[in-house]
Order: C-alpha cells, then sequence, then structure tokens
C-alpha cells in the first residue's frame, strides 16, 4: 500500500443503473484512517450505490475508485482489497447465509486461507468480543431480528478489516440492540461510514456527516436550511429524528 | 417449516457419525428395496424397528409421518389389485382383482415402511449442516452439497415471504374462489416471489464476494468414527448380511 493514511477515495464518480437516470453524479469522496463519517440523505438518493461502487460490485460509468492507494479497475483488483473492508448488508439475510453461525463467522477466514483451527478461533474470538458467546452452534435462520444484525457485523468483523461500511445498521432494532450497537462501534479502532435514517444513531457513533441528495453529495461545509430549535452536531445535515427532543435523552 | 425436530437429540444414534448414517442407510434401503422375500424382511424390520428404539423418536410424530407417506401407498392398493395380471380372486363386470396384485401391493407397503423407519431413525436424526458436509465428504459433487446448503437456508426465506404476500391479500380482502382473479392473483404471487428470490440470490452472491469468496466452499466440519461408530455399522451391515443370505439362499 503506497498510502497507509488513504483508505477509500472516489474522484467525480457516476452511475447509472442501466440506461435510468443517474444514481450517482461525479461523487468525489475520501476516507482517511480512523475516520468515522456518517451518510444521509433520503431513499433513493443513491447511498447505497455509493458503497456497492467502493466495494466493486458495481463499475462506474465515469470516475475513479482508489482504494487503499491503488486504482481499481477490474474485478481482480477489488478482489484482492475487498476482504480489506467489511461491507454490512441492510438485509441481514443476504448476509447470512450457512446454516450455523460459527460456519458464517469462519467463511471470511477460511476464504483468506486461515486453516479450519484459525478460522474457528477467530470466529469464536469475534463473537465473544461481540458479547455473543454461546451462538456458535445456533441455527442462522432461527435467530431474531437483532441477533442477526450482530452475527452479520461479526462476519464482516472476523476478516479484520481495516474499513467498515455499514448499511443502514439501526433498521429494525430495538433500542436495546441499537445501544449495544452504539457501544460496540465506538469501542472499534476502525475507520467506518454508516448510513442511516437515525440522526440520533449518527450524532453517536460518527464525528462528521454528509448528506446525499439526488445522487451528490453535500458535504457540511455547505448551508442546508435548518429550522430545528435543539442543539447537536450535524446540525446542518437534513434529518429526521425518530423521538422528540424533549424526552430528555439526546 | 422444516423444524428438524428429530435432530436434537442425544441417543446413540443421533452421536453417530454423518458419514456412516449415510452409507449404511442407502445400503439397507438399496438392500431391502429388490428383496422379494417375505423372510427377508424379518431381520430388516427388526433393524429398522430397533434402530428407532435407540434413537428415542417421539412415537406419535413418527407415526403422523409413517400415515402420510402411507397415505401415498394407499393409491396403489387401489391400483395394483386391479392392474397386475394373475389369478383372479373377485370379478366385477370388467373389474377383476387378482391375488398377485394384492401381493405386491403387499410387499410394497412392508419395504416402504421398514426404508422410512430406517431412514427416519438414521437420517431424519442428522442436522442438516452434518448431512451436507457428510455428503461432501463422501464424494458428492461440491455444487450439489452447496445446492443442498443454499435450499435448506433459503426455503425459509423464501417461504415467509410468501407468508408476507399472503397477508398482503388477505388484508385487502382477497380470497381464493374460482374466477380468473384468483388465477391472475396467485400467478403475480409466484412471479413475485421468483423476481424476489432471483433479486436475492443477486444480493447473497454480492455478499459472498464481500467476503473474499472465489467459488470454493471451505467446511469446518470434521468427521470422526468411534468405536461406537463402528459397532452400530457393524450391526447394520450385519442386518443386511442376513437380509442377502435369506432373499436369495
Amino acid at each position: 500500500m503506497k498510502n497507509n493514511d488513504s483508505l477509500i477515495t472516489l474522484e467525480k464518480v457516476s452511475f447509472s443503473y442501466n440506461g435510468q437516470k443517474p444514481a450517482l453524479k461525479h461523487v468525489s469522496f475520501h476516507l482517511s484512517a480512523g475516520e468515522k463519517v456518517g451518510l444521509v440523505g433520503p431513499n433513493g438518493s443513491g447511498k447505497t450505490t455509493l458503497f456497492f461502487l467502493t466495494m466493486g460490485l458495481l463499475h462506474p460509468s465515469s470516475g475513479r475508485v482508489v482504494l487503499f492507494g491503488q486504482q481499481m479497475q477490474r474485478e481482480e483488483d477489488f478482489r484482492k482489497v475487498r476482504q480489506n473492508i467489511g461491507l454490512l448488508f441492510q438485509d441481514a439475510d443476504d448476509q447470512l447465509f450457512c446454516p450455523t453461525v460459527l460456519e458464517d463467522v469462519a467463511f471470511g477466514p477460511l476464504n483468506q486461507g486461515r486453516s479450519k483451527g484459525e478460522a474457528r478461533e477467530i470466529a469464536l474470538q469475534t463473537l465473544r468480543s461481540l458479547g455473543l458467546d454461546g451462538f456458535e452452534e445456533r441455527v442462522t435462520h432461527k435467530l431474531s431480528g437483532g441477533e442477526k444484525r450482530l452475527v452479520s457485523l461479526a462476519t464482516v468483523l472476523a476478516m479484520k478489516p481495516q474499513v467498515l461500511l455499514l448499511d443502514e445498521p439501526t433498521t429494525g432494532l430495538d433500542v436495546n440492540t441499537t445501544q449495544r450497537l452504539v457501544s460496540i462501534l465506538n469501542s472499534l479502532d476502525l475507520a467506518y461510514i454508516v448510513i442511516s435514517h437515525d440522526m440520533d444513531f449518527i450524532v453517536r457513533t460518527t464525528d462528521k456527516a454528509y448528506a446525499m441528495v439526488q445522487g451528490q453529495l453535500a458535504t457540511e461545509e455547505e448551508v442546508v436550511p435548518h429550522t430545528h430549535v435543539h442543539a447537536h452536531g450535524h446540525g446542518r445535515v437534513p434529518h429526521v429524528h425518530t423521538h422528540s427532543p424533549k424526552d430528555g435523552t439526546r | 417449516m422444516l423444524e428438524e425436530d428429530f435432530s436434537r437429540g442425544n441417543s446413540p444414534v443421533h452421536r453417530m457419525d454423518p458419514r456412516l448414517k449415510l452409507v449404511s442407510g442407502a445400503l439397507f434401503s438399496v438392500i431391502v428395496a429388490v428383496s422379494t422375500r417375505w423372510l427377508a424382511y424379518l431381520p430388516g424390520g427388526f433393524l429398522a424397528l430397533g434402530l428407532m428404539m435407540i434413537a428415542r423418536l417421539p412415537l406419535r410424530k413418527v407415526f403422523m409421518r409413517l400415515l402420510m407417506v402411507n397415505g401415498l401407498i394407499l393409491f396403489l392398493w387401489l391400483l395394483l389389485p386391479f392392474t397386475v395380471g394373475g389369478t383372479a380372486l373377485w370379478k366385477w363386470g370388467p373389474f377383476v382383482v387378482t391375488w398377485e396384485g394384492i401381493v405386491l401391493a403387499a410387499h410394497i407397503t412392508i419395504r416402504s415402511n421398514i426404508i422410512l423407519l430406517a431412514f427416519l431413525a438414521l437420517v431424519s436424526t442428522t442436522p442438516v449442516f452434518a448431512l451436507g458436509h457428510a455428503m461432501g465428504a463422501l464424494g458428492v459433487p461440491e455444487k450439489m452439497v452447496q445446492l443442498f446448503f443454499f435450499t435448506y437456508r433459503y426455503l425459509h426465506v423464501i417461504h415467509s415471504e410468501y407468508q408476507r404476500l399472503m397477508r398482503a391479500l388477505k388484508i385487502r380482502g382477497f380470497r381464493a374462489g374460482t374466477n380468473l382473479l384468483t388465477y391472475r392473483t396467485y400467478a403475480y404471487l409466484v412471479g413475485m416471489l421468483l423476481v424476489r428470490s432471483y433479486e436475492r440470490a443477486e444480493r447473497v452472491r454480492q455478499a459472498m464476494l464481500c467476503r473474499g469468496f472465489n467459488g470454493r466452499f471451505y467446511s469446518l466440519g470434521e468427521f470422526s468414527a468411534r468405536g461406537e461408530d463402528i459397532a452400530f455399522t457393524a450391526i447394520l451391515v450385519f442386518g443386511s448380511i442376513a437380509m442377502v443370505f435369506l432373499q436369495w439362499m
């Protein structure tokens, strides 16, 4: 890796789903080591597409994707660096495809060439670190929604990535599980980008936020009309509160 | 659906090496299936019942499952006595019931039930993922094993998607009837399920790519046959030999 600090760089990236109006228009984005960034914006504004382009699951019609200082062009380029970026999918059922939790968490390490013993050890250790002891023999499709989400996170963390991309991680989670996710994210020494509609969650887990509007990225420096009567970080980013400000918690 | 109730348990049969269960189960079934003498069924029946007892499966549920299969066999009883040629027992205008037909139906009934009992005892006591890995360890092509796993994993997801769609229909007052609207609605339902499954397959593939999938599945499963397993297999093989002996000697 030529540049250790720069993790993800998108340069004027555009993309459209077969012939429709562009999902992303000249988006430039940069993520350095240790940065914790939120990404907010309405449905269909291109947030998930941005993640997919970063992972090489989709390819831009123009612009450059640079990961860890290397320009990505073909599938082989992505294949080499993809395992350093952990993408948490919106739907945990897409992510968990093995019959048991242990096998699912060990899937990544095994693909990275670890031995069975090592992969098992990494998987158990990752589960333990997320407070999921005793989950290893559980059957994935029988887990609850919150459990599925945390196990999905374990499958991603087991690959020891340098960056996490979290796509609406709090969707469908109750207050307790959301709180657990906040603590986990805050304890991680990793750079990550979080897509969420839960501004509260963004505030508690990130240092700054970008807004995505109709395929374009608005940074905090841009002035966004804001008429809230309360104060907190990221106030200039358009957002919706999940509970009213008067209930005391932020 | 697919609750795998029988796979939870801690009997000697449950603990048996899944590879040996599959192999001995298959061997046993083939021998039972090609047997034609009543006497040969005896050791087979004892073996199947014995396994059942050792596995301590809930008898009521086992009975329900047997009932389901015997429902199909009932059709053989309605057909075979009239269609197999031989000595006539009754005549009823154009309908002739033959002794040979009844004997054949009886043979099939006994054989199916013995095989079913043995398979329930051996295979249904194995968790699905152990079964898949055992198939892989026995040289079943990797693609088949993967298909087996994915089918098992996503059957539930597709089923709950089906239930969601069904609920969406019901809350808007849909009632199935014999009319064009019903047929069209069901066609939409199936079409929707297909599209959703296809899209999910695409997302699962993407999730797998993100985790370094390169076309090969590595398994964590390790199998080791222990003394107990060898003993069990020996009993099964001995029973099978007894059947072969009674059948052809």
